[in-house]
């Protein structure tokens, strides 16, 4: 088969979608909580505790469905606590960040030898199976992948989230403490609270991602995430913090993710540098958006009370 | 003692006893009791000089992604990078080092090489430096983003006939320009560790960037351009390019933080050595709080949590540390944050 065709083929669209899932949550998880008016790199330490949380109640329980919500359940706390530390303890969103991602390093590794004794994966989980679309071809992975409950809820999510953010007086509100904590508080808006509620719900967005990420390899493993958490925030920074067109920069990046693999495949001896395909289209459509948002040649910018506390 | 230095210390003493109470619940959750592997840990780095010098290798290259990590942290960025570029000046270092001739002398191929980890370290930094003070794009993404294309670069070199074929290292770095061991230079107590010339080396170069940051016509607007950007532009400082060469700057000290692995201990570079010391730097110039020997104390801190994660391995995971980088990071934060709140509500 001959390169142009893997890309171009069924397959490679079914790879898309599949990877496009963890990436997408963890988009929606940075548009919810900087919506609201808080910096979130943590989202790459959400990713990875989430789908180990998910992967330890599924394996606990037999339950796939146990996972999902203790995934969901492990990234809003996550988002809780980095929102209590922003917002309440008034400390810079970066720093806490930061020291979320180191902790979700560390403590998924400490809890993956504490309850496996193994540094580096959990034992095997199920996860979804559609048992009944078997098969090796694109078109059987492309139906698995449909059907696939984390695709669908990812697409319910993406629309839901649009819909909330934009039509619902919650929605209205988590806009207003991104953009105007001041006046937001003098109409008798809960600033903080508001955030907190926005930065949990996007945390347990971006833990189903994590959850998605681990079913999908059906086991978890120690960093795991690779850097999507980074990659989906630069994806909302992309798509002008607008919630549909943040999924779809995600969409983008998932297919160069598949394309990745297909060139890793196809080409002997480009493994190295397909690997750093993701990374480079990042800082590539981060320099771009730059320049072009200098230059007021693009629509959508960042909230205009990113990171402010209320006065 | 002022009371911005009083502050100062109740943040750093917050940040450490939370540490060590979170490093107490953790391996009591472990299943462990916390005084024996507190006493274990403290008898394997600070009760015996070959820990004591483990502390102190460890120790060398977190300072210097401190010092570089504040620096950038001065201009008002987050230099999240260090760890791709301390990775990237390792390579480099390690295979100019193999490739100079047996018999170069240490007076030339020690500079040499310490100029090449410099530059390779300023390189990465450099595209970062340029998004960010060209166009305003965000440093933390790409210096994140630029540490995974390192650790793919670094495979593909590696792949690519950099290393001795079948591995993942570098050829022998030239005797010449390999930094000695303390123990053989008069610390013969030290014997065994990995401690060498890159730790007077990296002090060295903690109090000359403290001292160009403070007296330096540069460094004190770099200071400045972090205190108010807009202030600077208003005075005509060139704000951009003193941004672009605190990251650049700041990228070369991280890279100089690969001299103690590479040439202070293995001598010659493999895939992975000096993992971690990037990150942990970011803790080590937040803990350090912009001052020499508060960067030097904190570097001290996390060497002593890694070596003592190493011994205590057997018993409860030495990932605990890494936890407590993070923990340590915000109870600092918050602690700080709190007393500059009160601090202006008095003044107020």
């Amino acid at each position: 088969m001959s390169f142009l065709a893997a890309v171009l083929s069924v397959t490679m669209l079914a790879q898309t979608l599949r990877m496009a899932v963890p990436y997408a949550c963890a988009g929606l998880g940075g548009v919810w909580s900087e919506r609201s008016g808080v910096v979130n790199i943590a989202l790459e330490g959400i990713l990875l505790a989430g789908g180990l949380g998910g992967v330890v109640a599924h394996v606990a329980t037999g339950s796939a469905w146990a996972g999902v919500a203790a995934g969901a359940l492990t990234g809003a706390a996550l988002g809780a606590v980095h929102a209590l530390i922003v917002v309440r303890g008034r400390v810079d969103a970066i720093v806490s960040g930061i020291a979320i991602n180191l902790a979700a390093a560390g403590g998924t590794r400490f809890v993956l030898r504490t309850l496996y004794e193994s540094s580096s994966n959990s034992p095997p989980v199920e996860g979804f199976r559609a048992a009944s679309l078997g098969g090796a071809s694109g078109a059987a992975l492309l139906a698995r992948t449909l059907v696939d409950p984390l695709t669908l809820a990812t697409a319910a999510l993406v629309a839901g989230t649009a819909w909330t953010m934009m039509r619902t007086r919650f929605g209205l509100r988590v806009r207003a403490c991104g953009e105007d904590p001041t006046a937001a508080a003098s109409v008798g808006v809960d600033v903080p609270r508001v955030r907190l509620t926005a930065v949990s719900l996007g945390g347990a967005i971006c833990g189903l991602g994590g959850v998605a990420l681990a079913y999908d390899q059906h086991q978890f493993q120690s960093g795991m995430s690779g850097g999507r958490g980074f990659i989906a925030l630069a994806a909302v920074i992309l798509s002008g913090w607008r919630p549909g067109r943040a999924a779809l920069a995600c969409l983008a990046f998932a297919a160069l993710d598949a394309v990745q693999i297909v060139v890793q495949d196809q080409v002997r001896g480009t493994g190295y540098l397909a690997q750093m395909l993701p990374y480079v289209a990042t800082l590539v459509a981060l320099w771009a958006v730059a320049r072009r948002r200098g230059e007021g040649a693009i629509a959508g910018r960042p909230p205009a009370g990113l990171g402010k506390a209320v006065e | 003692m002022s009371e911005r230095a009083r502050a100062s210390a109740t943040a750093t003493v917050a940040g450490v006893a939370a540490g060590w109470l979170a490093l107490a619940l953790l391996v009591w959750l472990y299943g462990e009791s916390p005084r024996a592997v507190v006493a274990q840990l403290v008898a394997g780095t600070w009760g015996m000089p070959y820990g004591v010098g483990q502390v102190l290798y460890k120790a060398t290259p977190l300072l210097l992604t401190g010092v570089a990590v504040d620096l950038a942290l001065r201009a008002g960025l987050f230099n999240i990078g260090a760890e791709g570029q301390l990775a990237v000046a390792g390579l480099a270092v390690g295979t100019v080092g193999a490739r100079l001739s047996p018999g170069t002398p240490g007076w030339l191929a020690v500079p040499l090489v310490l100029a090449v980890a410099l530059l390779a370290g300023a390189a990465w930094a450099a595209l970062p430096a340029l998004l960010r003070a060209r166009f305003g794009a965000h440093e933390v993404i790409s210096t994140i983003m630029m540490n995974r294309v390192a650790d793919a670069a670094i495979g593909f070199g590696l792949a690519q006939g950099l290393a001795i074929s079948g591995t993942v290292r570098t050829p022998d770095v030239a005797a010449g320009a390999l930094l000695p061991r303390l123990d053989a230079l008069g610390l013969p107590s030290l014997h065994g560790s990995a401690v060498s010339l890159a730790l007077p080396l990296a002090l060295v170069v903690a109090l000359l960037v403290s001292a160009w940051l403070g007296r330096s016509r540069v460094g004190r607007e770099i200071v400045l351009v972090g205190l108010s950007p807009t202030a600077c532009a208003a005075e005509r400082i060139p704000v951009a390019r003193r941004i672009g060469a605190a990251l650049v700057l700041s990228g070369a000290v991280a890279g100089l933080g690969a001299v103690a692995p590479v040439l202070g201990y293995k001598g010659y570079f493999e895939s992975g050595l000096g993992a971690g010391a990037g990150f942990g730097g970011i803790a080590v110039a937040l803990l350090g709080r912009g001052h020499p020997l508060g960067l030097l104390g904190a570097a001290l801190l996390f060497g002593t949590l890694e070596q003592g994660g190493l011994v205590v391995n057997a018993r409860v995971p030495m990932e605990v540390m890494t936890v407590l980088q993070g923990v340590v990071i915000v109870a600092v934060a918050l602690a700080d944050a709190r007393v500059r709140a009160a601090l202006v509500r008095r003044t107020a």
